[in-house]
């Protein structure tokens, strides 16, 4: 692997190996655990696959019971654990560990219960995204965040990342849509937070289980809010001389009042790309294409799309066309949702970054963003949750011209670029492996010692995901010492963490 | 008389937090005192006042963000908001009057700390649901930052998530950043009178299983209903707000008729009525004035609501109402008694969990004001408590004994 510094691995967990296979096949019978190198090879990476690493070993628990099993003699032997749902994660949230027991949650796959009348499903964690949506749409209803991997990616790896989709400015990320889970520690101990009614009580742990990023404990079920389908979506298509114009027009909008349910941008790089693979109409001759999507009633959609098409006029739009049909409208999204494979075809490899700006940053991080591939000598093109200032610039490169290590520094400077206007390095991908040795960036030492230390009241001994998100491993007693200047601390008999 | 240690900035803050580890002191932490006597009675040696530590420090319109120093009065941002078209979407409720204390009086801090939120909760979710970003002081005398300034992150755990609804067990909000959103240029009510609890559990489900997009439902047993005077009702009905663009509004108030057809005939309440009806809804305004009288509040699913709210109106003698589809119990006890063992049993068959919200500090500091806890959730609550305050100097027992 290049340059990534993971955790260094233990030499006596390798060399226990067969013992520890043995002791896991005890635990899950059958083939719920796999140690053959050929059989481990579709879990060597996720969807950060510039890294790859086979496990220690594989394993496919079934139930509760058998998680909670495996952690329990996991941690009673000092074995670290990477949890891994359909290894969709672009930050390398999944990416196994030498010495690590990948801990795959593929056959947890079943929608437990659907409650029409509270609005909500339980489901296991092993169940994609759009699995949900398909068990519950016969009666109108679906589950609001839609990751453009949703036919792919588990509830459970939405609740890893925290995982976002283009209709989330009005409808809020999974943290917003998810009411319970069941956890497994990494001791083994199961605990239920929230469940079907709106409040979990207590300290609201469940808002930082979701978006951990399997560091915190298991996920064995999720109950998440359902909604009823808007009666009608209708979208539509603007192309502006200028990026300025685009992010001006967004800028009304929301100033208007109104909240679309999505607002995607692209760049003109982005727009060619698309068209030649999808050939849906998108114009060429344009620098930034907006598609602006409202929803609910008929009377709703009509009335705004009014508002919106005057407002992109005011701000200098050269074409603006509204969907008028169900077709048109998938049309329309056909060319952004394919934006990733169709960058893929023009380019052999390509990295996509997840910044979040303040929006009116926008044309300053798009001119930054032209010198930078410039400096780097790689093209960029960019797709853009618009609403919500979330960019997904997508750096191609051919790494095996050994542009890899460009691509990642122009990535780097990327994201060090949002945060200096404000923003944040990761909107909905997640820190992982990718984006951990940039936390500095954003946090400094206090910041990133109170999190760490949250991790240390779910597992002391850092056995949860090692690696991922966090620069620097500290153990946990030393984080929690406390340095008060002059005088004496209070209650010495007290327990000190 | 408790020492109270003033604080106007966030070196203030380390500073106080600094001095009364030194010195072996426990610390109430209080931002403008509008819900001192919300959790557990504090058994503090010193209060921190924050009231000093007040003031919007940014507000972007069009960025949909606000962020405020801890101390700032609730009020004077809704004000802000408001000049600009936008608000706080949690609509957050207003605790003063059910305590006995003054109107909108409450602070930033306070309405985060306590994860308030009214009627639009259930369409717009709670505090929690719009906290960005936090400064914040932990036990550790230690200021740290998470979260952002943008509407969509995910940079670490959530810690301003975490801090909305700790009671400031965990750590003192200097500074705190919200998503705000657009105000609604209409909102109408539509009332369905003279409905049984369990008409009104369909009644509620079936309106929020519509795409009416529904930012209120209430059910008001009749007593209830007679003191709200915008209602002009004294038999029991269920309410329903919708909000948003008068074409929208107009469109989705004739849906709303049809989908309550099959529970009988409907209102509508005068447009100029329907935001003092929801306010009190919001504040327990039925309830206020009754003295000491204990005053829970249950979380439950929501289509068990209505039953439960007239099973315990009933077992108690006391009143109740729903707000949140069903999903909020009031429930006002017919004296300072609280009954928590009691009440606890009656709720535990649905799921959720009951706070007893006022009470005498005898009763407050005599049963479990917040839901006890099972014992391995309980334990890493203690340890998650300990990480950010290791010394027990924030609130401590505010929300839980021995924590
Ligand atoms: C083509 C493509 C498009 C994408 N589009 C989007 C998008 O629009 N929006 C977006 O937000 N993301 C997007 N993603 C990223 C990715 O799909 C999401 O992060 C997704 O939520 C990951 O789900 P997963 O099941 O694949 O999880 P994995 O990748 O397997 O795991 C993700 C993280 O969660 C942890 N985890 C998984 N399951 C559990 C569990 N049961 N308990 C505890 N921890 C667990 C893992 O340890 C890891 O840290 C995209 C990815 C691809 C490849």
């Amino acid at each position: 692997m290049t340059g990534l510094r993971l955790p260094e691995a233990d030499a006596g967990v390798l060399a226990r190996r067969e013992e520890i296979v043995a002791a896991l096949r005890g635990i899950v019978p059958g083939e719920g655990v796999i140690d053959r190198e050929r059989e481990m090879r579709p879990y060597e990476s996720d969807g950060l696959t510039a890294y790859r690493q086979l496990p220690l070993v594989v394993v496919l628990p079934s139930n509760t019971e058998q998680v909670s099993q495996v952690l329990r003699y996991c941690h009673a032997n000092g074995i670290r654990v990477v949890p891994r749902g359909a290894g969709t994660s672009l930050s390398g949230g999944a990416l196994p560990l030498s010495d690590a027991v990948l801990l795959g949650m593929g056959k947890f796959n079943r929608v437990l219960d659907i409650d029409f009348p509270n609005r909500c499903a339980v489901a296991q964690p092993g169940v994609t995204n759009l699995g949900i949506t398909k068990a519950v749409e016969h009666e109108g209803f679906y589950y609001a965040p839609d990751p453009s991997s949703q036919i792919a990616c588990t509830i459970g790896g939405n609740v890893g990342e925290n995982s976002g989709g283009v209709h989330c400015l009005k409808y809020g990320l999974t943290t917003n849509n998810v009411l319970g889970v069941e956890l497994v520690l990494i001791t083994g101990e199961v605990v239920r937070l929230g469940g079907k009614h709106l409040d979990a009580g207590g300290l609201e742990l469940l808002s930082v289980i979701i978006g951990s990023e399997g560091l915190l404990g298991v996920v064995t079920e999720v109950t998440v809010r359902l909604l009823k389908k808007p009666d009608t979506a209708r979208a539509v298509l603007v192309g502006f001389p200028t990026s300025e114009d685009a992010g001006e027009c967004v800028a009304r909008t929301i100033g208007a009042g109104i909240i679309p349910a999505g607002i995607e941008m692209m760049d003109r790089d982005a727009i060619a790309a698309a068209e030649a693979f999808v050939n849906v109409g998108y114009p060429l001759d344009v620098e930034a294409l907006l598609i602006i999507e409202l929803d609910g009633p008929e009377a709703e959609c009509a009335h705004l799309l009014g508002e919106v098409s005057a407002i992109a006029q005011g701000c200098n739009a050269t074409t603006l066309r509204v969907s008028n049909s169900e077709e048109e409208r998938l049309g329309f999204w056909a060319g952004r949702k394919a934006a990733f494979p169709a960058v893929g075809r023009i380019s052999p490899d390509y990295l996509c970054m997840d910044g979040t700006i303040p929006r009116k940053a926008l044309p300053l991080v798009l001119s930054r963003m032209r010198e930078l591939s410039e400096k780097h000598g790689l093209r960029c093109a960019n797709v853009f949750h618009a609403g919500d200032g979330n960019l997904h610039p997508l750096i191609l490169y051919d790494a095996n011209k050994g542009e890899m290590d460009a691509a990642e520094e122009f990535g780097a400077d990327i994201l060090r670029l949002c945060v200096e206007v404000g923003g944040v390095l990761t909107g909905e991908h997640g820190v992982g492996v990718e984006k951990r040795d940039l936390m500095p960036e954003m946090f400094d030492e206090v910041d990133l010692a109170h999190q760490q230390r949250l991790k240390c009241a779910f597992d002391a001994e850092g056995l949860l995901n090692p690696g991922k998100v966090f620069p620097t491993l500290h153990r946990c007693a030393e984080l929690g010492r406390m340095h008060v200047s002059g005088g004496q601390l209070p209650f010495p008999d007290l327990p000190r963490f | 008389m408790t020492d109270v240690v003033k604080v106007a900035d966030e070196a203030g803050l380390v500073e106080a937090v600094r001095a009364a580890i030194e010195a072996g002191k426990t610390l109430d932490v209080c931002g403008r005192g509008s819900k001192r006597d919300l959790g557990r009675p504090g058994q503090t040696d010193w209060t921190l006042d924050l009231s000093a530590l007040a003031g919007v420090t940014l507000y972007e319109p069009e960025e949909l963000i606000l962020s405020a120093k801890g101390g700032t009065p609730v009020a004077e941002i809704e004000a802000m908001l408001k000049e600009r078209g936008q608000m706080l979407a949690f609509e957050p409720l207003d605790y003063g009057p059910l305590l006995g204390g003054a109107e909108a009086a409450g602070s930033i801090g306070g309405v985060v700390a306590c994860n308030l939120a009214g009627p639009r909760r259930i369409s717009h979710g709670a505090a929690r649901d719009h906290a960005l970003g936090a400064r914040a002081v932990s036990g550790r005398a230690e200021a740290f930052k998470s979260g952002g300034r943008v509407v969509k992150n995910v940079t670490g755990y959530d810690l301003p998530r975490l801090l909305a609804g700790s009671y400031g067990t965990l750590a003192v909000l200097s500074e705190f950043t919200l998503k705000v959103l657009p105000r609604p240029p209409m909102e109408e009510t539509v009332v369905l009178p003279g409905v049984s609890p369990e008409a009104a559990a369909k009644a509620l489900s079936a309106a929020m299983g519509s795409s009416c997009e529904v930012s209120g439902a209430a059910y008001l047993p009749g007593p209830v209903a007679a003191r709200i005077p915008e209602l002009k009702l004294d038999v029991p009905a269920v309410v329903l707000r919708l909000e948003g663009f008068e074409p929208s509004v107009r469109a989705r108030r004739a849906m709303m008729i049809s989908v309550l057809m099959p529970f009988g005939g409907v209102e509508v309440v005068e447009t100029a009525a329907s935001p003092g009806l929801w306010a009190s809804i919001r504040d327990v305004r039925p309830f206020v004035g009754t003295g000491a009288r204990a005053v829970w509040r249950l979380s439950t699913a929501p289509a068990a609501g209505p039953a439960l709210a007239a099973r315990l109106a009933e077992q108690f003698k006391g009143e109740t109402f729903c707000d949140w589809a069903g999903g909020l119990i009031w429930l006002l006890m017919p004296g300072e008694a609280s009954e928590a063992d009691k009440v606890r049993a009656a709720l535990a068959p649905h799921g959720g969990h009951a706070t007893l919200v006022r009470a005498t500090s005898a009763e407050r500091a005599a049963v479990p004001v917040f839901q006890p806890m099972e014992p391995t959730l309980a334990a890493l609550t203690q340890r998650v408590k300990a990480s950010f305050d290791p010394m027990g100097v924030l609130n401590p027992g505010r929300m839980y004994a021995g924590m």
